[in-house]
């Protein structure tokens, strides 16, 4: 059934990443001095990256759009980062690592790829601990762990509720030290627009300086695309408001296939949507879930306070639906269980679009330890609350500050509100086993790419992954294809095809600046988001998806006719900056709808409501959609489906089962 | 859901670009609600600007959720507004009141160039970050993690002092425009972890030779960056970062 070669190595699953290894072309150092990388990105996948490859001698150039590459979005990850480490003497392999995200991802993602993950993930941790990174420890000074939702081990290694932010800063400074030594020419506030092809390989990019609004032409014997995902498709989503698809679209223009579009995560705990002032959400991490219960009244249109809803008024609906894995379920059950219970009428809060995050049996409980431990025998409900309080506070003390910033409430008191909101997208450019997409010496890392979550992301595997790709499997990787190019000298940037690409970019700024229409780019982007989250949301079907594909047609016309961009494009122009990533965004919206509808089955995050078990759960069809969806850009927006087929050899496909 | 009833006076600075001269500019606004984000508040202000044919306020931001430390605004005279540990992004208008007049200006210091508007360039914190603040380690070179305890207290310590995200506060908010919260920071954070003692003293002098550069004034001990900094980096770093640059001239073999 494939079209399309993976270059999945041959051998024994465990063996093909170390044999690859030790086979895999190698760069001599002379040759890399003079051969030159681009990487666009400067998050965990981006910044490891670059600073990887300059570390090993190439010379490389790493762009960002935001004022440093500190600030790009992995920076926000909050639970975790999983490694099969086994610290906790708790069963954990490398093998469970790898079982436990290809059922997480139900069976959608490539068992080879997954399994290096695993293997890898190990290394990630020594390699961030040796940086600096403050992950959390216990009193005898070994690192400390927690459990996260998939999984019956605690793997996750953390840093409070910060785990994004520290392990982001340790990239970024193994980045800053490559800088500083030259090794690495940093371009902040550049966002690329366009890849340039040049014999059918990438070459370079174009590059729009976001202060002085020029078009630079960059050159690259290999360009890598670490540029995070696109929930902001949704127009509201977890993601920063700068996170795009540009970079990523572009690229799949000029030939690079995108893969399993339809594939989101709709993270289970975020705060609920107050207004239509809203400009993004905000997750509470799912680490959260280790001591929160998720709960609705049992009675529909319940009015009351939560705490005057008694115990046996509860519906602890998670607990009683799997009590195999309770509140951690992964994110995409958690999801539709929430919406289900809300469909439902059982909703809390103003907008009945909540369920309740309750830590209160768990802070009693903590408090009854701590008690203990302080030789308080029988201690009352109070001193319990009190002393658990501080042991809450401890774990998640950010987190809650957090939640009573946003809401005005206090969660040390009333349990939290939360209802799921677009969080990740697991699809994204097709790469091989390489992470080569299919345009030759184009790369791309990190969620930018599809490759290992399959069709849903496990928590803290992210953080893995990003890591994963910019430390330990890129840097071998494109020594393959870029002992190939030792002879190519750096080609000039007045070569016809720089200045194609850079007239195309140009071409979009003007057509945008000119239209001069009456409706604002946010004002499209709201519609755009309003549309998918209806119709290529949590739950999808046939009739839905196919208005949405006619809705976002007629809504790409009237914004190509009716936006205004005020300004012009050589200054600092935010909303022209703003427009052109939402013009992308409408051409993904439609493939993303275009997926979903191709794929009639209900698989991880995407679910066909017309595909589902007698118990509500997501029934897949591994007969006919055990395969990669790797979608190929034609002239006017049109796509063409080609298939790489999942094998499964090593893992015995399964309905998946939480109960 | 809730509704809008605020109506504010804003003063919002707008400056074309660094060689323009910037001014104060008033804008009404009304129908805001309590529970929208100082930002999203912008944000309406912003699609008026736009709907009238004017230019948007143009502003930095980008995670809207208080880490990525991007978001840089001088309210009413403090960084990040009224609330103390509370980035702008995270600041909400319920902190404010009906018929308010608030004076929305951008971080000022001489190390902090004015890009446009409320836009500055913090770059030169990166420098100073390429300078020194890292340990050198390539990757690949790593013993495992747990081959090295370190006592939780020092770890936490170190995890306190690393939580900085880099927004500049400390500095918009000192007279002397001093870089020293932020610097001493990352030095504390390394220097109190066994994997940065190598380089602990050639990085204080490095890091603070690079502050030095860049022009950032120097400390006066007022605490107003410990009072305004929204993750709570202590003053302690600073005098933690004295010793060692006293330690390093003084007694390091090694001085640069």
């Amino acid at each position: 059934m494939s079209d399309i070669n993976s270059n999945i190595p041959e051998g024994e699953l465990t063996s093909k990443w170390t044999k690859y290894k030790s086979s895999v072309p190698l760069v001599n150092p002379s040759n890399k001095r003079t051969i030159e990388v681009i990487i666009v990105g400067s998050g965990l996948a981006g910044a490891s990256a670059a600073a990887t490859l300059a570390e090993m001698g190439y010379k490389v150039k790493c762009f960002c759009f935001q004022d440093s590459p500190r600030r790009a979005h992995s920076i926000a990850a909050q639970g975790g980062i999983n490694a099969a480490k086994n610290y906790q003497n708790d069963g954990d392999s490398t093998y469970r690592l790898f079982y436990d995200t290809i059922k997480g991802g139900d069976y959608r993602a490539r068992e080879a790829n997954v399994h290096r993950l695993a293997e890898v993930s190990v290394n990630i941790i020594d390699q961030c601990v040796a940086q600096g990174v403050p992950l959390a420890r216990e009193y005898g000074g070994l690192l400390d762990n927690r459990s996260f939702g998939g999984t019956q081990v605690q793997r996750t290694f953390y840093a409070a509720g910060q785990t994004g932010q520290q392990l982001l800063l340790g990239a970024y400074s193994a980045l800053e030290r490559q800088i500083g030594m030259g090794k690495v020419e940093m371009y902040t506030r550049h966002e690329m627009l366009e890849v340039v092809k040049i014999d059918g390989k990438a070459r370079g990019i174009i590059a729009r300086n976001l202060i002085t609004g020029e078009l630079e032409r960059h050159f690259g014997h290999a360009v890598v695309l670490g540029t995070g995902g696109y929930g902001n498709v949704f127009y509201l989503s977890t993601n920063a408001m700068g996170s795009n698809v540009t970079a990523a679209w572009k690229a799949h223009k000029q030939g690079a296939y995108f893969a399993n579009p339809c594939y989101t995560q709709i993270h289970p705990t975020c705060i609920p949507v107050s207004g239509d002032h809203q400009s993004k959400l905000t997750l509470m991490s799912e680490s959260l879930r280790n001591d929160g219960r998720i709960w609705v009244p049992k009675k529909k249109d319940d009015t009351r306070k939560a705490s005057e809803i008694p115990e046996e008024e509860r519906d602890y609906y998670l607990e009683r639906r799997y009590p195999a894995f309770g509140n951690l379920v992964p994110r995409d059950v958690a999801s539709r269980a929430a919406k289900e219970r809300c469909d439902a009428g059982y909703g809390v809060g103003a907008s009945k679009l909540a369920v309740y995050l309750d830590f209160k049996a768990n802070t009693e409980r903590y408090g009854r330890i701590e008690a203990s431990k302080s030789g308080i025998h029988n201690p009352d409900k109070e001193t319990c609350m009190r002393l658990g309080t501080a042991v809450i506070k401890e774990k998640y003390g950010n987190l809650f500050d957090m939640y009573a910033q946003i809401t005005g409430e206090n969660p040390y008191e009333t349990p939290m509100r939360i209802y799921p909101a677009v969080h990740y997208t697991m699809g994204g450019l097709w790469v091989d086993y390489n992470l080569m997409t299919s345009v030759p010496g184009l790369y791309c890392t990190g969620e930018a790419n599809f490759s290992d979550h399959g069709a849903n992301r496990l928590g803290a595997s992210a953080l893995m992954q990003g890591l994963a790709d910019g430390y330990f499997v890129l840097p071998y990787t494109i020594g393959a294809y870029l002992s190939k190019e030792i002879s190519v000298k750096a080609i000039p940037t007045d070569h016809p095809a720089f200045v194609e690409a850079e007239e195309r970019a140009k071409g979009i700024l003007n057509t945008l600046i000119n239209i001069k229409g009456t409706k604002t780019v946010d004002h499209f982007h709201k519609r755009l988001g309003h549309i998918m989250w209806e119709k290529c949301g949590m739950a999808r079907n046939e009739k839905g998806l196919k208005e949405a594909i006619e809705d976002i047609r007629a809504l790409r016309a009237e914004f190509w006719s009716n936006v205004r961009v005020p300004g012009t494009a050589d200054e600092l122009n935010t909303e022209l900056e703003k427009a052109g990533r939402v013009a992308d965004f409408i051409e993904l919206g439609e493939l993303m709808c275009i997926d979903a509808l191709n794929r009639n089955e209900s698989c991880g995050g995407h679910f066909r409501e017309e595909y589902q078990t007698e118990e509500g759960e997501a029934l897949r069809d591994d007969v006919n959609y055990a395969y990669v969806a790797a979608w190929e850009f034609k002239e006017g927006v049109n796509f063409e489906l080609h298939k790489e087929e999942l094998k499964f050899e090593n893992i015995k496909v399964a309905q998946r089962s939480y109960k | 859901m809730s509704t809008g009833n605020m109506n504010l006076t804003l003063k919002v600075w707008r400056q074309k670009n660094n060689n323009t001269k910037g001014a104060l500019v008033d804008y009404k606004l009304s129908g805001i609600s309590p529970d929208m984000s100082f930002l999203e508040m912008f944000d309406v202000l912003n699609e008026d600007l736009i709907n009238k044919g004017e230019e948007p306020v143009v502003f930095d931001h980008d995670c809207r959720e208080g880490i990525c430390g991007m978001c840089s605004m001088f309210i009413n005279g403090r960084p990040h507004g009224p609330k103390d540990l509370v980035t702008t992004c995270q600041l909400h208008m319920r902190s404010f009141k009906d018929g308010d007049t608030i004076v929305v200006e951008p971080w000022r210091a001489a190390a902090f160039p004015v890009v446009k508007d409320l836009t500055v360039d913090r770059s030169a914190f990166d420098r100073v970050i390429a300078a020194g603040g890292f340990i050198s380690v390539n990757t690949g070179n790593a013993q495992d993690a747990n081959s090295l305890p370190i006592p939780k207290m020092q770890a936490d310590a170190a995890f306190e002092a690393a939580a900085c995200i880099g927004c500049g506060a400390c500095v918009a908010t000192c007279k002397n425009a001093s870089a020293m919260l932020f610097v001493s920071a990352k030095i504390s954070q390394l220097a109190l972890l066994p994997q940065g003692q190598p380089e602990r003293y050639r990085r204080v002098q490095s890091m603070v030779a690079q502050m030095d550069a860049e022009g950032f004034g120097n400390c006066t001990n007022t605490g107003a960056c410990e009072a305004e900094c929204p993750k709570g980096i202590s003053l302690e770093n600073i005098a933690r970062m004295n010793r060692d640059f006293a330690s390093a001239k003084f007694l390091s073999e090694e001085t640069i």
